[in-house]
C-alpha cells in the first residue's frame, strides 16, 4: 500500500533507532552485522557483485561515513552511520507504483515487499537519505527492515529481540525503541541529549533521531582541576624543594 | 543523476510518439478521415510504435519486468502508477481512432470524439511522466515548475517534426498549419529549455552538508563509507563537468535550430528535396531530444549527494 | 485497498546454534554461530562471555566471508618453480608431513638451533613455545617483538602487569582516562564497551594520538602529539605532579621500591644496585634515626637523603626515589621544554596535570571492603583513585618505547592508581613478580642435538647472567634476542629472523618454519628486501641461503609464494583451540578466565589444524612429551586431546576450568576427560569471580596472593614490589661499564650504558636522530583500521568493500604550505626508499605527521583477488620504505631498527618527505602478480546467500 497508513489508532508504535554521534567510533559493527543478518534474514540475499574484483559492489543497508566539522582547535572528526530513518511521511512509500513499498500501521516500520517490487528504483530517488539500495541480482530494492524479523521473533531470547546493529554495537551508540511513546527510554534519551532529525526542512518526518556530539571539555574549566603550586621552601633546585616538602609531610 | 539509456529512450521515443499521436488525433478531429490510407496507417504505426518501443524499453529495464502489471495498482498515490494506467488507457481510443481514421466512411462525430480523447489522454500521459520527476523533492532541478511544460512542449515539437516528415514523405509538405505549428513548437521548445537552464544554473543552494548531517555549520567529507562505488553513488552521484555540459547544451540548441531551418526549407521548397530535409530534421530533433534528456538527468543533483561530499544542493 | 502483506515475524533460518571464540583479531570475543545444514548463517556476540558480553565488532560479524573465502588454501603444496613464482604441486598430507619430518629431524639431530620457528598471529603459543622447547631450538617467538613488546616488558619489569591482556581500567568507576597511541586494536570490544561506559558516566577521556580518528574522535580532549614524544609528555606531567607534591606518598612507601637504598659508590661493581644486608635483606633509610636499616626495622622510610653504608669509606646509600625525582624534576621535563618537542602547548600539559591531580586526589573515594596486606596489617577500607590509562602500539613501536612506557607506569604509580578501585586493574594471572621468574633457555650448553631445552625459549632476564650469549658476547639466537643487541627481548624479534638468516648473522639456519605471519609483505619492514632475502642464493651451495621454508596459514597470502612446503590450516570455525592462561589469557580484572574454540563447521577441503599438525610432527620426531614411552603418539586425538590431557605441571593444564575427574576443580586439578564438553556447555569459556576483598591491591593483598599461589599463577605469595628504579636495568649498565662476569663486547658498551638507565627517560627516536630533519621533515605512521585485522581482512568480500584501498592522510594546512591538494599523487621518500601513493587531506592530524591504514595495500594476485584490485593498484604499504636496519655506525655495524632494550621493531620512527609525483595514477612499487596456486580457482563473480555454498566457480 503506498498510501500512508492511518496512525491514529491506539496501541500503535513509532519504532526507530537513536544513533549517538558522540559515542560512535566508526567500527563498522552495525554495518557488517546488518549485512550478515540480512544475507539470511528478511532481505536475503544481499548480493555482492564482483566481490573479489577490481570494483566490488554489494547491497548494504547501513553505511558509516566520516565527517569533520569545525575549525582549528574546535575541529572534530566524527563517524556517522546512515540507514533508513523510517520516516512518518516518506515519499518512498507514496511514489511506489506497485505498493511493494509500504509503512506498517502497527509499528511504523517501512518495508519493501520483495515479492511484489518491480525494481523501478523510483523509491530510492525519492529518499533524501540514500536508504534504499538496488540489489542488481535480486532485481528488487533493499533497505533497513528495523530487523522486523528479529524484534518479535520468538525463536530468539527476549533480550535479543532487537535490531542486529543495536545488539552488535560495542560502544552502545545505537538505541532502539518506541519514539512515539514519550516515556520510553529512547524518547527520554532524545530529550535529554537534544536528538535531532536529518534534513527536517524536507518534511519527511524521520523517526530515527541522531544525538549530537557533546561539547569538548578540553579547555580550562572543562573539568575540575587542582591548582598546582610548587611545594617546599628554599632557593634550591626543584628536587631539593620537593624533598624538603616530603620531609615535612613525613615528620 | 545517472542517465539510464533505457529511460532516455523511453521518454524521448514515447514522448515523440505521444506528441505525434496527439497531433494525429487533432488532425482527425478537425480534418476527418486520413487523406491517404498508407499515410494514415504508417503515421499511426509510427506513433504507436514509438510509444510501444519506449514502454517496452522501460519495462525491460525493471528488476522484475514480469511483475510490471502490479504497477497499475497504486494510481492513488504514485505518478509512475498513474503513467502506467494512462499509457495503457491511451491505447484504447488511439487504436479505435486509428482504425476509424484510415478506414473510409467513418462516422465523423465518433472520429472527432476519439481523436480528441486520444489527444487528451496522450498529453495527460506525458504530463504524468513528467510529474514522476517533478514530484520528487529530493532533486531540486526536477522539482521545478518548468519540467512539465518542457516535457509537453518537447513531446509536441518532436511529434510535430515527425508528422511534418511523414506528410512530406507522402508528398504533402506544404500544409501551412502544420508547418507553423512545427516551427512554433521548436521555437518554444528552445526558449523553454534556455529559460530552464538559466533557472537551474542560478538556483541558490538551500540544503548543506550541515543540514544533511544535522551538525550544522561547515561540514567536510573525511572518510567514505566504502572505497568502491555503491548503488547510491552510481545512481545519484553522477556528475558532468560544467564545460562538457555547456557543449552538450549547445548541441541541443544547434539541433533545434537546424531542425527548424530544415523544416522551413522543406516547407519552402516543397520539391524532391523536401522529404529529405524533413527526415533530416527528424534525425536532428531526435538527437537534440536525446541529448536534452541526458542532460536533464546528468545535471540533476540529488540531496543524498550531501552525504557523499557535495557541499550544498 | 489491499491490506499490508504478512511478514514472517518468526523467521528461523537456522537449525542449530553453537558457541565458540572469534579469531578475527586478538581480542578473542565469545561468539554464537547460527548454522543450517552445516552452513554458517549468522555470527553474533555471546551475551554471557566475559570479554565482549554480547557485542561484536565489524570484523567478527564478517566471519562468514572469512570462512567462505576463495583465498583459502585447499591442500598441502610443494614448491616446484623458484621461490616467489607461485608454482606448486599439490601433495597429500602424508608426503607433506614426511618431508617436514625429514627436514626437521635432520636439524634436530645435528644442530637444533638451525630451526627457526616463528609464529605470527598465533593464539596457541602455549603449545608452539612448548613444542620448540621439546625440539630443542631456542629460536622461537611469536609476533610480540614486532607488535608491542615494549608495552608488555615495560609493565612487567615495573609492576608485574601491563596493558592489554595483563590489565585494564576499572571502567565502571574511573573518572579520568588517558589513552596513549591506541588505534582500534588491543583491545577491540573491551575498550569500546569501556568507552561507552565512560561516556555514560561522564568520565573524561583524553586521547594522546597524532590522529583524531576512531576512539580519538569521541574523546573529550585530543592531544595531537608528535610521534615518538609521548615519553616527554608523560615526563612533563610527572614533573608537574612532583613539583606540586601531588603524589601518593603512602602508596609509594607501601608498594614500591621508592625507599630502597641505592648504592652510590662510583667505580664499584655494585654501584647503582640496591643495598642489601649480609642476609640479602633490602636496606632503607630510616628518616627518624637516619640510619640504614632493613624494611621491617624502619620506623619511617625516607625518600631522599644520603647515608653511609657499611663497608668502604665512600660507600653511600641513596633512596631510589631521589634518582627518580631528580630526573623528572630536571628542566628537561619542564612543560616548556616538552611543549617545543611534542607540539603541545605548555598550558595544556599543566592543565592536564592539574586535572589528573584533581581526579586522583580530590575525587578519591573509599570502598567498605576489609582486606589484609602481605605484612599482616588489616585495613578496613580500600581507597580508590579514579584515574586510569591504556597504551598500545603508538607508544610501543618506537625505539624509545620501553622507557616511554615505563614513564607511563611511573605516572600511574605516583598517582597511586595501580590496582585500586577506579584505577588500572590487573587481570589474573597477573600480577606476577616484576619481572616474572621464568628465564629463557638457550645458553651455552643448553642447545644439544636430540635434546629438549631445559626451559622455555622465551622468558624474563634479570641480569646479564640470564642473557643468551656466547663466550665472546655474540648472540645465540637467530633474532639476537636476549643478546647485547636486545637484552630484554621478552617476546623475541620475529622481524629480524629472515634478514639475519640471509646474512648469516649471527649464523645461517636450515629450516625456517612460520605460521600465520605474512613476512613476505606487511608483517615486515623493508618488504622488498625481505623478498630478496628469501630468494637469495648461497654462492657456495647453489641453494637458497635459507634452504628450507615451511609455512602454515589458512589463506593464500603474499608469503605463500616464497615457501617450499605449505601446510594449509583450518579456519577458526573449523577447529579446536584453547585460549590458555599459560599463553595470553582473556581474564577480567575481577577474575581469571579462559576459553576454547570448537569446530562449528567441518572443513570442506584437505586442511588440518596447525596445532594438530604440530603434535603429529612432534610425535613423528619423537619429541619428549609428544610420544609415550613406546614412541607412539601421546596425543593421537590431536589438539583437542592435548588440550584436555596435557599437564605442564602437576594438575596444571592448558585450561584452568572444569578440572578434576568430575570437573569441579579449577586452577589445579586432575585431568577431566570431559573438560571440552564442560566448556561447551558453559558457552566455550570458563571464568571465576574473585571475592571482593581479593579484587584490589593485589600486589600486596595477602588473601589474593595466597590464592594465586594455590592456583598455580605464582611460585609464592610474596608482595609484588613496584620498581620505580629498575635494578635489572642497572645490572646491564654495570656490565657495560665492565663489571661482572658477563660483559658486552666493546662495540655494544656505549649503547648499553646509555640506554639501560634504571630510571626511565626520553630520547629522540633513532631514525629521527640519525637522519636529516630537513631532508625528512615529517613523521609517517600507520593505524590498524577498525574493520580489518592486518592483511587477513583483504579477502573478506564484505570488509574489502568498506576498505579496499588506502590513502596517505596529511593535515590540510601543511598540505597547503607544500602546495599539495586532496587527491594528488605523491612520492613518499625515506632514507631507505621511495613509494608513490595518493594523498587525502584532513584536519584532525598532527601537522608534522602523515598516516595511513596499515596492511590494506596488497600485492597483485595475492589473496585470490583480481590482478587489478584496488588493494594492489591504488593501495600501498609504508613498510617498503621502513628499513629493518638502522643507518650504519662508524664501524659499519647496523643495529636492527628496534628499541635498544627489548628489540621491539621501531616502525613508527619512520621519517619522510612528501613531494608531488607525476605519471600513472597507480601506487608504486608494483610487483609482478603472484600466480594462483593449485587448488584455488577464480573467485565468484557474485555472491549472495543462495550462492554462499558454491563460492568456488
Amino acid at each position: 500500500m503506498t498510501t500512508l497508513p492511518d496512525t491514529t489508532q491506539p496501541g500503535q508504535k513509532k519504532l526507530g533507532l537513536v544513533i549517538d554521534l558522540d559515542t560512535c567510533v566508526g567500527c563498522q559493527a552495525c554495518a557488517v552485522s546488518c549485512k550478515e543478518w540480512n544475507t539470511q534474514g528478511y532481505s536475503a540475499p544481499l548480493t555482492d557483485l564482483e566481490p573479489y574484483g577490481p570494483d566490488p559492489a554489494g547491497a548494504w543497508l547501513n553505511r558509516i561515513h566520516g565527517y569533520e566539522t569545525g575549525e582549528g582547535d574546535n575541529a572534530r572528526g566524527l563517524h556517522f552511520p546512515r540507514s533508513c530513518l523510517h520516516c512518518e511521511t516518506p515519499a518512498c512509500v507514496t511514489v511506489c507504483p506497485t505498493g511493494a513499498s509500504y509503512k506498517r500501521a502497527e509499528d511504523g516500520i517501512v518495508l519493501v515487499n520483495p515479492d511484489t517490487c518491480i525494481g523501478c528504483k523510483l523509491c530510492s530517488w525519492a529518499c533524501p537519505y540514500g536508504a534504499r539500495e538496488y540489489d542488481q541480482d535480486d532485481g528488487v530494492m533493499k533497505k533497513c527492515t528495523l530487523c522486523v524479523d528479529r524484534i518479535y521473533n520468538e525463536n530468539l531470547e527476549p533480550e535479543d529481540r532487537q535490531p542486529a546493529c543495536v545488539k552488535a554495537c560495542p560502544t552502545g551508540a545505537r538505541h532502539f525503541g518506541d519514539l512515539g511513546d514519550e516515556n520510553s527510554d529512547v524518547s527520554k534519551l532524545v530529550k535529554a541529549r537534544g536528538g535531532f532529525d536529518l534534513l527536517p526542512q524536507m518534511d519527511y518526518k524521520p523517526v530515527n533521531k541522531y544525538l549530537p556530539p557533546r561539547p569538548r571539555r578540553d579547555k580550562a574549566g572543562g573539568v575540575k582541576s587542582t591548582p598546582l603550586e610548587t611545594v617546599g621552601k628554599g632557593d634550591g633546585s626543584l628536587a631539593e624543594r620537593v624533598f624538603s616538602w616530603i620531609d615535612e609531610v613525613l615528620s | 543523476m545517472h542517465p539510464a539509456y533505457s529511460v532516455i529512450l523511453f521518454t524521448t521515443a514515447s514522448g515523440a510518439g505521444y506528441g505525434l499521436l496527439a497531433l494525429l488525433g487533432l488532425t482527425g478531429a478537425s480534418h476527418g478521415s486520413a487523406s491517404d490510407f498508407w499515410f494514415g496507417a504508417v503515421s499511426m504505426l509510427v506513433a504507436l510504435g514509438l510509444i510501444t518501443v519506449g514502454l517496452l524499453s522501460s519495462t525491460f529495464h525493471l528488476g522484475h519486468p514480469e511483475r510490471a502489471w502490479r504497477a497499475f495498482s497504486q494510481w492513488r498515490s504514485s505518478w509512475l502508477s498513474r503513467e502506467g494506467v494512462l499509457a495503457v488507457a491511451t491505447y484504447v481510443p488511439a487504436c479505435l481512432f486509428g482504425l476509424l481514421w484510415v478506414l473510409p466512411d467513418s462516422n465523423e462525430t465518433l472520429l472527432a470524439v476519439l481523436g480528441v480523447m486520444t489527444a487528451i489522454l496522450a498529453m495527460v500521459t506525458v504530463v504524468c511522466t513528467a510529474m514522476i520527476y517533478a514530484s520528487l523533492e529530493t532533486i531540486r532541478a526536477w522539482r521545478h515548475w518548468m519540467v512539465v511544460p518542457v516535457y509537453v512542449i518537447f513531446s509536441i515539437a518532436t511529434g510535430a517534426v515527425l508528422l511534418f516528415a511523414l506528410t512530406s514523405v507522402f508528398g504533402r509538405s506544404g500544409i501551412p498549419a502544420l508547418g507553423v505549428i512545427t516551427i512554433v513548437a521548436l521555437v518554444l521548445a528552445g526558449i523553454a529549455k534556455l529559460v530552464y537552464w538559466a533557472s537551474i544554473d542560478n538556483m541558490k543552494p538551500i540544503y548543506t552538508m550541515g543540514d544533511a548531517t544535522g551538525l550544522g555549520g561547515d561540514v567536510r567529507q573525511w572518510e567514505l563509507p566504502h572505497t568502491s562505488e555503491n548503488y547510491i553513488q552510481s545512481e545519484m552521484g553522477f556528475r558532468v563537468a560544467r564545460k562538457h555540459a555547456r557543449k552538450l547544451r549547445m548541441i541541443v540548441a544547434a539541433c533545434l535550430v537546424a531542425a527548424l531551418v530544415l523544416v522551413w526549407a522543406a516547407f519552402g521548397f516543397q520539391g524532391d528535396a523536401a522529404p529529405v530535409f524533413a527526415v533530416l530534421a527528424v534525425l536532428l530533433v531526435s538527437i537534440g531530444a536525446v541529448v536534452e534528456r541526458w542532460l536533464f538527468f546528468a545535471q540533476a543533483k540529488h540531496v543524498v549527494s550531501l552525504f557523499y561530499g557535495e557541499q550544498s544542493v | 485497498m489491499a491490506s499490508e502483506p504478512t511478514v514472517d515475524l518468526n523467521l528461523k533460518t537456522w537449525d542449530e546454534v553453537k558457541t565458540t571464540t572469534c579469531y578475527m583479531c586478538a581480542c578473542r570475543c565469545g561468539i554464537k554461530v547460527y548454522l543450517k545444514d552445516g552452513t554458517i548463517k549468522y555470527i553474533e556476540g555471546n551475551r554471557d562471555h566475559p570479554v565482549n558480553k554480547g557485542v561484536l565488532c565489524g570484523k567478527g560479524s564478517a566471519g562468514i566471508m572469512q570462512q567462505y573465502s576463495p583465498a583459502r588454501l585447499t591442500k598441502p603444496l610443494m614448491r616446484v618453480g623458484p621461490r616467489g613464482s607461485g608454482e606448486f604441486r599439490e601433495v597429500e598430507w602424508d608426503e607433506a608431513l614426511r618431508t617436514a619430518t625429514t627436514w626437521l629431524s635432520q636439524v634436530r639431530s645435528t644442530d637444533p638451533k638451525k630451526l627457526a620457528l616463528f609464529t605470527g598471529r598465533d593464539q596457541s603459543q602455549a603449545l608452539t613455545g612448548w613444542w620448540a622447547t621439546q625440539f630443542g631450538t631456542p629460536n622461537f617467538a611469536a609476533h610480540g617483538g614486532f607488535c608491542s613488546v615494549n608495552m608488555a616488558a615495560a609493565g612487567l619489569y615495573t609492576f608485574g602487569g601491563s596493558f592489554w591482556e595483563f590489565g585494564e581500567p576499572d571502567w565502571d568507576r574511573t573518572k579520568y582516562f588517558l589513552l596513549f597511541g591506541v588505534a582500534e586494536d588491543h583491545a577491540s570490544n573491551p575498550i569500546k564497551t569501556g568507552l561507552g561506559k565512560l561516556k555514560k558516566n561522564g568520565a573524561k577521556i583524553v586521547s594522546i594520538n597524532p590522529v583524531k580518528s576512531g576512539y580519538s574522535a569521541i574523546a573529550d580532549e585530543w592531544v595531537g602529539i608528535r610521534p615518538g614524544t609521548d615519553g616527554l609528555f608523560v615526563g612533563a606531567l610527572v614533573h608537574q605532579l612532583l613539583k606540586a607534591g601531588k603524589i601518593d606518598l603512602d602508596y609509594l612507601a607501601r608498594y614500591t621500591n621508592a625507599g630502597h637504598l641505592v648504592i652510590k659508590d662510583p667505580g664499584a661493581e655494585d654501584d647503582g644496585l640496591i643495598a642489601r644486608d649480609r642476609y640479602g635483606k633490602i636496606l632503607v633509610l630510616d628518616a627518624k634515626s637516619k640510619k640504614p636499616v632493613t624494611l621491617d626495622k624502619a620506623d619511617q622510610v625516607a625518600l631522599h637523603g644520603e647515608v653511609k653504608l657499611p663497608g668502604k669509606a665512600k660507600r653511600m646509600g641513596v633512596p631510589s626515589f631521589q634518582f627518580v625525582a631528580e630526573r623528572y624534576l630536571s628542566d628537561e621535563y619542564s612543560a616548556e621544554k616538552a611543549a617545543t618537542h611534542c607540539g603541545i602547548e605548555a598550558a595544556t600539559i599543566e592543565r592536564i596535570a592539574g586535572e589528573l591531580a584533581h581526579a586522583a586526589f580530590e575525587q578519591a573515594f573509599e570502598l567498605d571492603i576489609a582486606w589484609t596486606d602481605t605484612h599482616g596489617n588489616k585495613h578496613d577500607k580500600m581507597t580508590g583513585r579514579p584515574v586510569s590509562m591504556h597504551a598500545m602500539r603508538g607508544i610501543s613501536a618506537h625505539s624509545n618505547g620501553f622507557h616511554t612506557c615505563r614513564s607511563i607506569h611511573i605516572l600511574q604509580i605516583l598517582l597511586g592508581t595501580i590496582d585500586v578501585p577506579g584505577g588500572f586493574l590487573y587481570k589474573p594471572p597477573f600480577p606476577k613478580a616484576a619481572p616474572p621468574g621464568l628465564k629463557p633457555a638457550g645458553k651455552v650448553g643448553e642447545v644439544n642435538p636430540l635434546k629438549p631445552l631445559p626451559g622455555p625459549p622465551l622468558g624474563f632476564v634479570a641480569g646479564p647472567e640470564d642473557l643468551l650469549v656466547n663466550e665472546d658476547g655474540s648472540p645465540r639466537r637467530i633474532d639476537k634476542a636476549y643478546s647485547w643487541d636486545a637484552p630484554i627481548a621478552a617476546h623475541g624479534l620475529m622481524h629480524t629472523v629472515i634478514t639475519n638468516a640471509a646474512n648469516k648473522d649471527p649464523y645461517g639456519i636450515d629450516v625456517l618454519f612460520m605460521y600465520m605471519a605474512n613476512m613476505g609483505w606487511n608483517s615486515t619492514m623493508n618488504t622488498k628486501g625481505i623478498m630478496e632475502h628469501l630468494t637469495k642464493i648461497d654462492e657456495q651451495t647453489g641453494d637458497y641461503v635459507i634452504p628450507k621454508f615451511i609455512y602454515s596459514d589458512a589463506y593464500y597470502s603474499e608469503t605463500v609464494a616464497y615457501a617450499d612446503l605449505i601446510l594449509p590450516d583450518t579456519t577458526y570455525l573449523e577447529r579446536w583451540d584453547c585460549i590458555s592462561m599459560l599463553d595470553r589469557p582473556i581474564s577480567e580484572p575481577h577474575g581469571p578466565a579462559d576459553s576454547i574454540r570448537q569446530p562449528v563447521v567441518e572443513p570442506d577441503r584437505d586442511v588440518r589444524a596447525f596445532q594438530t599438525v604440530m603434535l603429529d610432527l612432534g610425535a613423528r620426531l619423537g619429541l619428549p612429551g609428544m610420544v609415550k614411552e613406546d614412541m607412539t603418539p601421546k596425543y593421537p586425538g590431536g589438539y583437542s586431546d592435548y588440550i584436555v590431557n596435557h599437564e605442564r605441571g602437576p594438575g596444571i593444564g592448558p585450561l584452568a576450568g572444569f578440572r578434576g575427574a568430575d570437573g569441579s576443580k579449577q586452577g589445579i586439578g586432575e585431568v577431566n576427560p570431559n573438560q571440552l564438553d564442560d566448556y561447551i556447555k558453559n558457552g566455550c569459556f570458563w571464568k571465576y569471580d574473585l571475592p571482593e576483598h581479593m579484587r584490589y591491591y593485589r600486589m600486596a593483598n595477602k588473601d589474593y596472593l595466597e590464592w594465586a599461589q594455590g592456583f598455580g599463577f605464582n611460585p609464592n605469595a610474596n608482595q609484588i614490589m613496584f620498581n620505580l628504579y629498575s635494578e635489572t636495568m642497572q645490572k646491564f649498565r654495570q656490565a657495560a661499564r665492565g663489571h661482572g662476569d658477563i660483559v658486552p663486547p666493546q662495540v655494544h658498551r656505549r649503547r648499553v650504558e646509555a640506554f639501560f638507565d634504571p630510571v626511565p627517560m626520553w630520547y629522540a627516536p633513532f631514525e629521527e636522530a640519525m637522519t636529516d630533519a630537513r631532508e625528512f621533515p615529517m613523521h609517517a605512521i600507520t593505524q590498524r583500521p577498525m574493520a580489518m585485522y592486518h592483511s587477513w581482512g583483504s579477502q573478506n568480500a564484505w570488509l574489502r568493500q568498506i576498505l579496499g584501498r588506502n590513502w596517505l592522510y596529511m593535515e590540510r594546512g601543511r598540505a597547503k604550505k607544500l602546495a599539495l591538494k586532496d587527491g594528488d599523487w605523491v612520492h613518499v621518500t625515506s632514507h631507505h626508499g621511495r613509494i608513490k601513493v595518493q594523498l587525502k587531506l584532513m584536519d584532525g592530524v598532527n601537522p608534522d605527521t602523515v598516516w595511513t591504514w596499515n596492511a590494506i595495500g596488497k600485492r597483485s594476485g595475492a589473496w585470490n583477488l583480481d590482478k587489478n584490485a584496488p588493494e594492489a593498484k591504488k593501495g600501498f604499504l609504508l613498510n617498503h620504505i621502513i628499513s629493518d636496519l638502522l643507518p650504519a655506525r662508524g664501524d659499519g655495524y647496523r643495529y636492527s631498527n628496534s628499541d635498544p632494550v627489548t628489540g621491539q621493531a621501531a616502525w613508527y620512527d619512520l621519517r619522510v618527505r612528501i613531494e608531488k609525483a607525476g605519471g600513472a595514477e597507480m601506487s608504486e612499487p608494483q610487483f609482478e602478480a603472484t600466480k594462483r596456486p593449485p587448488g584455488l580457482f577464480k573467485a565468484a563473480m557474485k555472491i549472495g546467500s543462495r550462492a554462499l555454498k558454491g563460492v568456488r566457480s
